[in-house]
């Protein structure tokens, strides 16, 4: 069996599995448990509302902390949106999603999916330089940088990949197969899971936070 | 077998003129590689080759890598260099039969040991009485013949990685040549068939410079396995612009364009397909409006189906992702409830904590 061959078969079989048991693990032991009941008066008769509002209200930071964050919320924009395009847009990820699912699309040309690529992979080391340059701001752990570099990868091995940069290109696929099964195998697992979290987080803290009459 | 004649000699006999001939060079040493200064060189010095001893050995296969060398359209050099080579044991050419057949190999063994080639094409059955040749196992005569062999040409990619008699579930447990025989050089053309220039440009090569062409790390030509079809098709601009054909009669199909989606393997398989081609080049599979199906890679019938794209996993996704959904089901539950049940003792202990000291105050 070849590196992509297994790559392409039990590496990645084996990682789709863990992520989908492990994401459906951590959302049910999570979202299955109770919180105590607040006596308290509610000091906003709409506050449940408020805080569903705050899912979206939260997409971009309030005015008194724009100019601190503004940085790393337009990077971290520019990644994902990039990121999103490489992701759901360029033909072979469509070719692999629909042997998953069967669901299929137009896909776009190589050229925007290399351009959205060297996008998303510039702003993600926009982002760690950040990070690395003001550690007093982030306190980071090794979760953060892991979580990075699982992210890197796959969009590093996906650019050499098409650019025939280095190995050939067999051996450059089965890397970006490995690279992106890495990624699902730890996304349960890490950082990676604000995918979800983001929105029971926001949903949590708008809802606290109206009760007890907060402006959000 | 005479060993007079030359290769020059012959090809003026039946016809080939020198100009023709230093064409066939340039183009064979373009083909491979060669420094362009060479072409005389190689020129003079096939020119005035003797006939090289060839035997040529067939297993486990159906004949298509012969039939590939000499079905072709109109009689070409590189068939004409075929005919030249005195091919002393060819099961589907020789006259002979039976023990005379038999016979004419071990004289060319015995005649010319250490110096012929042996040609093989078919793979191997480990398990011997699958596949016998005058009642000598295809392993035994295999091991007998390759031991005074110079070199071993694996043709077809079922004596160079086993084939289709290898896919699973490999009933007769077949072998490739370089499974078998591990102490003499073996130049792998593999190719369901292979190009027929790659099998006689070897073999010029051998007769010119005296050695083996530099192979890849399966054992290939780098000059015909060095590059990815992908890399050299003409349907690669199509690609690159996100044109594809959806299926084999829509109009994707009719424009030409990209075949990728409907399981073309020319991103994962090295081969001269797209730039030799066939027929004295006058197409090859793609051009024909069929995607590559990988021939001339190993276990290439293992490898998906045929109409498998690349990116595709190779698993059951259906049930081993329901599966895996069950199984976070079930973990999710099980943690939730222990964390429930532990939140509860949490909530009785500080209970009974907080009513103890007001009892003990009552006493």
């Amino acid at each position: 069996m070849t590196l992509l061959d297994y790559a392409r078969g039990p590496v990645i079989q084996a990682a789709l599995v863990i992520m989908i048991a492990g994401i459906i693990w951590r959302l049910l032991g999570v979202l299955v448990l109770t919180r105590a009941a607040d006596l308290s008066r509610p000091r906003d008769a709409f506050g449940n509302f408020k805080g569903y509002r705050t899912v979206f209200s939260r997409a971009w930071p309030s005015s008194e902390f724009l100019t601190a964050t503004r940085y790393q919320t337009v990077m971290a924009y520019v990644f994902h949106l990039a990121t999103l395009v490489v992701v759901i847009g360029i033909v072979p990820h469509i070719e692999f999603i629909q042997g998953l699912t069967g669901a299929s699309w137009p896909g776009l040309p190589n050229g925007v999916g290399v351009a959205c690529g060297i996008i998303a992979l510039a702003s993600l080391v926009a982002l760690i330089m950040r990070r690395l340059t003001k550690p007093a701001v982030y306190c980071s752990t090794w979760g953060d940088y892991f979580a990075w570099f699982v992210v890197a990868m796959p969009l590093v091995t996906g650019l050499m990949a098409f650019a025939h940069l280095g190995p050939r290109y067999e051996t450059l696929l089965a890397l970006h197969i490995l690279a992106a099964a890495l990624f699902f195998a730890w996304f349960p697992f890490g950082k990676l899971m604000h995918a979800f979290w983001f929105v029971f987080s926001r949903a949590q803290s708008g809802i606290a936070y109206a009760r007890k009459g907060v402006q959000i | 077998m005479s060993k007079e004649i030359s290769l020059g000699g012959f090809l003026r006999s039946q016809g080939i003129s020198r100009r023709a001939f230093l064409g066939f060079c340039s183009t064979l040493a373009s083909a491979m590689t060669i420094p362009s200064g060479m072409i005389e060189v190689m020129a003079k010095t096939l020119e005035q080759t003797r006939r090289p001893a060839v035997i040529w050995l067939s297993f486990q296969e159906c004949t298509g890598c012969t039939e590939s060398l000499l079905r072709s359209h109109a009689p070409s050099i590189e068939s004409l260099i075929f005919d030249f080579i005195s091919l002393d044991y060819h099961h589907t050419l020789q006259a002979a039969s039976g023990s005379a057949a038999e016979r004419a190999r071990e004289e060319t063994m015995h005649r010319h040991a250490g110096e012929y080639l042996v040609l093989v094409d078919g793979s191997v059955p480990k398990i011997r009485h699958y596949s016998t040749i005058a009642g000598v196992s295809n392993l035994d005569m295999l091991v007998e013949t390759a031991a005074g062999a110079a070199a071993i040409l694996a043709v077809g990619t079922c004596s160079a990685y086993g084939g289709l008699p290898k896919a699973n579930p490999n009933p007769t447990q077949a072998l490739s040549i370089g499974e078998i025989i591990k102490d003499k050089p073996i130049v792998n053309i593999p190719g369901c068939p292979p190009i027929p220039l790659a099998i006689t440009g070897v073999i010029a090569y051998y007769l010119t410079m005296g050695s083996l062409p530099p192979l890849d790390h399966l054992g290939r030509p780098l000059a015909f396995f060095g590059e990815n079809i992908h890399d050299r098709c003409y349907r690669r601009p199509f690609y690159d612009r996100g044109l594809f054909a959806e299926s084999f009669d829509d109009e994707g199909a009719r424009k030409g364009w990209c075949l990728y989606k409907l399981g073309c393997k020319a991103p994962e398989t090295y081969n001269a397909c797209a730039h030799v081609k066939w027929n004295q080049g006058t197409s090859f599979p793609i051009q024909s409006g069929h995607g590559c199906i990988g021939c001339s890679e190993p276990d290439f019938w293992d490898r998906g189906g045929i109409y498998t794209s690349t990116p595709q996993g190779r698993f059951d996704s259906e049930l081993s992702l329901t599966l895996a959904a069950s199984l976070g089901v079930v973990v999710g539950a099980g943690a939730a409830v222990l964390a429930r049940r532990k939140k509860h003792r949490v909530e009785q202990e500080l209970a009974d904590e907080a009513s103890a000291p007001e009892s003990q105050t009552s006493t």
